[in-house]
């Protein structure tokens, strides 16, 4: 919600080729106009695959509209028919060839309907298997990608891509394709019985294609550009959007809605002007089209005039032709339209292609290694010459070596920017260390399978977001398939049990939109409950408890005593008051653990944990 | 699915049987709350049903909008109709050519009607331009008002409608659904009209050619008309169906990315897609049957008139080796029949799109009809209002500072049998005293504070500032006077310097470095491009201790004159936490302020405590005192469950 309008559009850096980092860091935000470069022909490498293994339904959806248009387009050869054969053999009081015509026409109306609901419920059961596909694997994908990926690329631009850009795409598969078959069936029908009907006129007809071809050309070129500026555009008006509506409080509170509606008028209106192109663009393509396809109607016309004249030419033939002729250019205005939801849908698929081209920076393994079975004492963890830095090169974390045993908890302490969070982010490979590596009972963290890593390691942040849903929900995300009685018993055990039971519906109430009902404290508090029923080996705490009260606070600590009794556990905490229940404490600074032992030593010290501990008690009662 | 009910079923029965199945989500996800519901099938209530608003009556709601585009429409239809004119003419011509010039062998006799050809096809091809052309910019300008009119109500809607809504449902809506309005306004709305009114021209030339042949044609119309009413009944039903899942997957995909921190920790994506799945295999469900609705429309709507046209053949060619009739008027016939065929066979997809367009805009409206006073206080409320207000501007002057009187509060939403959230606070902040408001979890200290700035209506009692009825002071006016720093610090993709400025506009760099120097947020100088780092959700993301003190600048930037902060220090190391506290005493020192707290160290910031419980306010008073008199304050604060010593009052 920038107070003045919005900002310039970033000049040309290189579209993002590599992600912001994960905290303040020095690398420009993603521009407004830019995604993530998109490898060529990307957009039709990703139509090929989604329609390949439907091709053996299109194949018969096509026969099925390649006869339907035969039994459509036999409509006018009938009618020549009628007038050359029919009507004279009727005049020497023969009926047999108009009621056999007749007949055929029947036929022909009678199969087409039959053909055309057929079609229609063909190609829309392989639209939606298309888009099924294509919403899947974007949502997927996006749920595959890194963390580091999510920070830059914001939610709206994805819910963009998975949402209108996918919408594009529907309209293409939806009303386009038919229109393309019908087209192109109808094009060949129409030339193919002109040629028949007679060769000159039918070559003098085919020309017309090659001004159509390059009017055609030169209006795809354009109205792809503009397209891909629509594309853009509605993202960064879904990206406004949504950041709007996720923080209706602060907007409201903080009178944005002026300030907003201003900012949003301008993405709308680059979003308008773009559309309004692209509508020009496609009607400077039909008007082109349609004159040229009349001038040619008109000198079909006069030539075939001379060539009735000079008897080369029967009078019934000519009037089919011409009949047939004004059919050959109607589905320009189909075309148009086609192309036009092509051209969206390209520019569509190109960023979602995009999306798709990313590869997770935290990737699975290809073979993975097995952790070796558990002793249900917590698992071994050791870093080794872990070294972490940003993209850009800066160092957050220089080389380490630290072991932490099984079952022990170890608190690590330190000032913001100290890189507490950090060290506790590699650990649960939300990222991967620039060097060196970090192990899980000797295997490394990048040999596990996503499953394995997370029956081991389990990290609650300071951010406890809540999904739509009931309490019990988002509490079994941490095992689904969990029983009531072991949600219940892990919201016991953390002391949450109480303020849900409290609750209007107990553990079945709904959480709604962000959990707007339901305080911080208590937010946390279900993020605990849902790290102790995934009941990992290696748990990590960070700032987990910082919006509980004190004796939220304590409750949780009690519970830990218990809890993490046979797990190793990583507690950041800058309440010392949680630092209590460690076994060993670290203190960071600037990236390096400066300071390393049990509680009582620091605390009898006269080092930096002792100065701090002395600065916490101070802030008690 | 229900394909056959279309044919099976009168239309009353269809809807009956349809209408119960129309909400296939579970109730929490119900996208569409802002019926009310007691219980009763929407049904009770037509007038909010959307289901029984009729398409043209729902379409008729765009006027507003359409009205500035009515000329450019207009001249796009007039366009539109004159070619479809020249459609009908030009067989006439070509017929006269046949049986002028080329049957009479006289070449000269073609030019002019050769010249005319070519003239109508010039013609016809700028019309068909014009038709776009002229509606390319006003269209999307209507977009961009109806697009820009709903953020603005969403914006203005209070905090408790979007507690009700899903914001998928709220981006689809101003996405999908205007794409389906503006398309809808684009294409099938010309085509609509100018496809019956050039059916009927058709009709009528083919009615002068020959009335014989034409009622032959028209004879399909009559069933055509009553199937097409079947359709519609129940392709509207699918349609909004479709719709409203489409909202939902948006909110499944908005959720998944916002929590993704939360999904990768558990390695839950796999959870997460499965409900994905789950809901896109609902939409397809809808989509497939709504095209199988659509392919039995279509069907009839092509094959009838082939059928039709087919009789009309075999007539004609009867009638002209009977010489009743030309070669050329039969010629002329039948192309004008051909010619009709596709305003006729458009007719499947048009329908379509226009219920499409109809339910799309009654989403739309859904959302604009919303009132804006949201939980507008009961007219007792207001009465008591007005009484309050009475006295407190009789004891205005002596009443300085933020004044609860007997407020309560309860979330709309909540199930009748559970008492009110907040049942009757009294509470006075002296002018220039801090307040810190303590309270167990979920007390409703974040909702105390959520009333001030009147992001939420009490539902009873009054609020004063300074003597003043909130009620009274415009929305915005209270705003400016009330700044708060919410529990969970939202920056916002501007600046830092943008973001902090936002609590007050007009503030001066200086005014800005005293904020920032007081929230101890000199982060911000190591920042890239210091306080013009973008930030936010498109901007660099800062941690949690970072954006909670860019927060907290935000509150205190303009020497508000009433200061909320919820639970400010929260994600603030010790150190940090002890310089912002000293740095804040000089702030609150000038200031009426509220501070929720939930440690000892928040609350010394504090003149006074009131400990929020059960809804009331339990207690008043200093730190020290309430440490001595109040068992629930000192549970809260040191966390003993501590044995009731000295008679303690509080419970």
């Amino acid at each position: 919600m920038s107070t003045t309008t919005v900002r310039p559009a970033k000049g040309s850096r290189e579209p993002g080729e590599q992600p912001d980092p994960p905290e303040a860091e020095l690398l420009p935000p993603p521009s407004d106009d830019e995604d993530i470069p998109v490898p060529p022909g990307a957009a039709r490498t990703l139509l090929a695959a989604l329609l390949g293994p439907h091709r053996g339904r299109i194949t018969l959806a096509m026969l099925v509209i390649l006869v339907q248009q035969a039994a459509l387009q036999a409509g006018p050869l009938l009618v020549a028919i009628t007038m050359d054969r029919a009507v004279p053999a009727l005049r020497d009081h023969d009926s047999g060839p108009l009621i056999a015509v007749i007949g055929a026409y029947l036929g022909c109306a009678a199969l087409s309907t039959v053909l055309q609901r057929a079609f229609i419920r063909m190609s829309a059961r392989i639209n939606q298997d298309i888009l099924l596909e294509l919403r899947g694997r974007i949502f997927r994908h996006a749920q595959r990608l890194s963390l580091d990926f999510h920070e830059r690329y914001t939610s709206g631009r994805i819910t963009s891509r998975a949402t209108s850009d996918v919408d594009a795409l529907r309209e293409l598969l939806s009303e386009g394709l038919q229109e393309l078959l019908t087209v192109f069936l109808s094009v060949f029908y129409i030339s193919v019985l002109l040629l028949v009907m007679d060769w000159r006129l039918g070559l003098v007809s085919l020309v017309s294609f090659l001004p159509l071809y390059l009017i055609t050309r030169s209006f795809r070129r354009r109205s792809l550009r503009v397209y891909r500026r629509s594309r853009t555009a509605t993202a960064t008006l879904i990206v406004k959007f949504t950041e709007t509506m996720n923080g209706i409080r602060p907007v409201q509170a903080f009178r944005r809605e002026a300030a907003n509606e201003a900012a949003f008028g301008v993405l709308n209106r680059r979003s308008a002007t773009a559309q309004a192109e692209g509508f020009r663009e496609l009607a400077r393509f039909v008007g082109l089209s349609r004159t040229t396809a009349n001038v040619w109607v008109t000198g079909v016309v006069v030539l075939g005039a001379f060539l009735v004249t000079d008897g080369s030419l029967e009078l019934g033939v000519l009037t089919g032709f011409v009949l047939y002729l004004r059919r050959l250019y109607d589905p320009i205005d189909q075309l148009a339209m086609f192309l036009n939801s092509y051209q969206s849908a390209a520019a569509a698929l190109e960023k979602i292609a995009g999306l798709l081209a990313h590869e997770p920076t935290v990737a699975e393994p290809a073979a993975p290694v097995t952790l070796p079975a558990g002793t249900g004492t917590g698992r071994e963890v050791a870093f080794r010459g872990t070294r972490f830095a940003y993209r850009t090169g800066k160092e957050v974390l220089p080389a380490f070596d630290l072991v932490l045993p099984a079952g022990r908890t170890t608190a690590v302490v330190g000032a913001t920017g100290a890189g507490k969070s950090t060290l506790a982010k590699l650990l649960a490979r939300f990222y991967d260390p620039t060097e060196g590596r970090i192990t899980l009972d000797g295997v490394d963290l990048r040999d596990l399978s996503t499953a394995d890593l997370r029956r081991g390691v389990v990290m609650v942040t300071q951010e406890s977001f809540l999904f739509s849903g009931t309490v019990a929900e988002n509490i079994a995300i941490g095992r689904p398939g969990a029983t009531r009685e072991e949600v219940e018993q892990a919201a016991r055990a953390i002391g949450a049990y109480d303020f849900v039971a409290a609750l209007p519906e107990g553990f079945d109430t709904d959480v709604r939109k962000r959990g707007g009902r339901i305080s911080a404290g208590q937010r946390q508090l279900v993020a605990f409950a849902r790290a102790l029923l995934a009941d990992p080996a290696v748990l990590i705490l960070d700032e987990a408890t910082s919006s509980l009260d004190v004796p939220g606070e304590q409750a949780v600590q009690r519970a830990m005593r218990t809890v993490l009794a046979g797990r190793t556990a990583v507690i950041i905490a800058h309440r010392l008051s949680t630092v209590e229940i460690a076994d060993r404490v670290l203190v960071m600074e600037q990236g390096r653990i400066v300071e390393d032992g049990t509680p009582a030593e620091l605390i009898g010290g006269t080092g930096r944990f002792a100065d701090l501990h002395q600065a916490w008690r101070a802030s008690l009662v | 699915m229900t394909v056959h009910r279309l044919t099976l079923t009168t239309m009353a029965e269809n809807q009956e049987s349809t209408l119960p199945q129309s909400p296939p989500r579970p109730e929490q996800e119900d996208p569409d709350p802002p019926t009310p519901r007691s219980g009763q099938p929407p049904r009770s209530s037509p007038a909010t049903a959307p289901e029984h608003r009729s398409t043209v009556r729902s379409l008729l709601r765009l006027w507003p909008y359409a009205r500035v585009i009515r000329w450019r429409l207009a001249a796009s239809i007039s366009a539109a109709l004159v070619a479809m004119l020249s459609v009908l003419v030009v067989p006439l011509v070509l017929g006269r050519i046949v049986d002028g010039p080329i049957a009479h062998h006289d070449l000269s006799a073609l030019w002019p009607l050769a010249g005319a050809l070519l003239l109508l096809g010039l013609v016809e091809a700028g019309l068909f331009y014009t038709r776009r052309v002229v509606l390319a910019g006003p269209l999307a300008g209507l977009e961009t008002a109806m697009r820009g009119d709903l953020y603005a109500k969403l914006q203005r809607l209070p905090v408790s409608f979007h507690d009700r809504w899903a914001s998928g449902q709220l981006l689809s809506r101003a996405t999908s659904d205007m794409f389906t309005m503006r398309l809808f306004l684009a294409f099938p709305l010309v085509f609509l009209v100018v496809n019956s009114l050039m059916f009927a021209a058709g009709t009528a030339v083919m009615f002068v050619l020959d009335w014989r042949l034409a009622l032959i044609t028209l004879l399909p119309a009559v069933p055509l008309i009553v199937l097409t009413r079947h359709f519609e009944s129940g392709y509207s039903l699918a349609a909004r169906r479709a719709q409203d899942q489409t909202g939902d997957l948006a909110t499944v995909i908005e959720e998944s990315v916002l929590g993704i921190r939360i999904l990768k920790a558990f390695g839950r994506h796999r959870t997460m897609a499965e409900r994905f799945r789950s809901q896109t295999h609902e939409l397809r469900e809808t989509e497939l049957h709504k095209a199988g609705l659509l392919a039995n429309l279509w069907a009839v709507i092509v094959g009838l008139p082939e059928l039709a046209l087919g009789c009309a053949l075999a007539v004609g060619a009867y009638l002209v080796a009977q010489d009743e009739l030309t070669t050329g008027t039969l010629v002329a016939f039948l192309s004008t029949a051909l010619a009709l065929r596709w305003p006729v066979e458009s007719l499947g997809w048009l329908l379509a799109y226009a219920n499409e367009a109809a339910t799309a805009t009654d989403r739309y409206f859904e959302v604009l009809d919303e009132p804006e006073d949201g939980g507008a206080p009961a007219p007792a409320a207001k009465a008591d209002a007005t009484a309050a207000t009475a006295t407190a501007t009789a004891t205005a002057g002596t009443d300085e500072g933020i004044r609860l009187t007997g407020v309560r509060f309860r979330y709309p939403d909540a199930p009748d049998d559970t008492p009110d959230l907040l049942c009757g606070i009294d509470l006075h902040v002296r002018r220039g005293e801090t307040m810190a408001l303590v309270g167990a979890t979920g007390s409703g200290k974040t909702t105390l504070t959520a009333l001030l700035p009147r992001l939420y209506e009490a539902t009873g009692g009054t609020i004063t500032l300074d003597g003043r009825d909130i009620r009274e002071i415009p929305r915005a006016r209270l705003r400016e006077l009330v700044s708060v720093a919410f529990e969970e610090p939202t920056l916002f993709s501007a600046s830092v310097g943008e973001n902090v400025l936002m609590g007050a506009p007009d503030a001066s760099p200086e005014q800005l470095r005293r904020a920032l120097d007081t929230a101890q947020a000199d982060f911000v100088e190591r920042l890239p491009a210091g306080t013009e780092t973008q930030v936010g959700e498109q901007g660099l993301s800062l941690s949690g201790g970072q954006r909670q003190r860019l927060a907290l600048a935000r509150a205190v930037v303009g020497d508000p004159a009433f200061l909320v902060l919820d639970d400010p220090l929260s994600a603030l190391d010790v150190h940090t936490e002890a310089l912002v506290e000293q740095a804040l005493r000089e702030v609150l020192g000038s200031t009426t302020a509220l501070v929720v707290a939930h440690r000892p160290s928040t609350v010394l910031l504090a003149d006074r405590v009131a400990v929020l419980a059960d809804g009331r306010i339990a207690a008043v008073g200093t730190h020290q005192e309430l440490l001595r008199s109040c068992a629930v304050y000192r549970e809260l604060m040191s966390g003993e469950a501590a044995p009731v010593l000295e008679g303690s009052p509080a419970r």
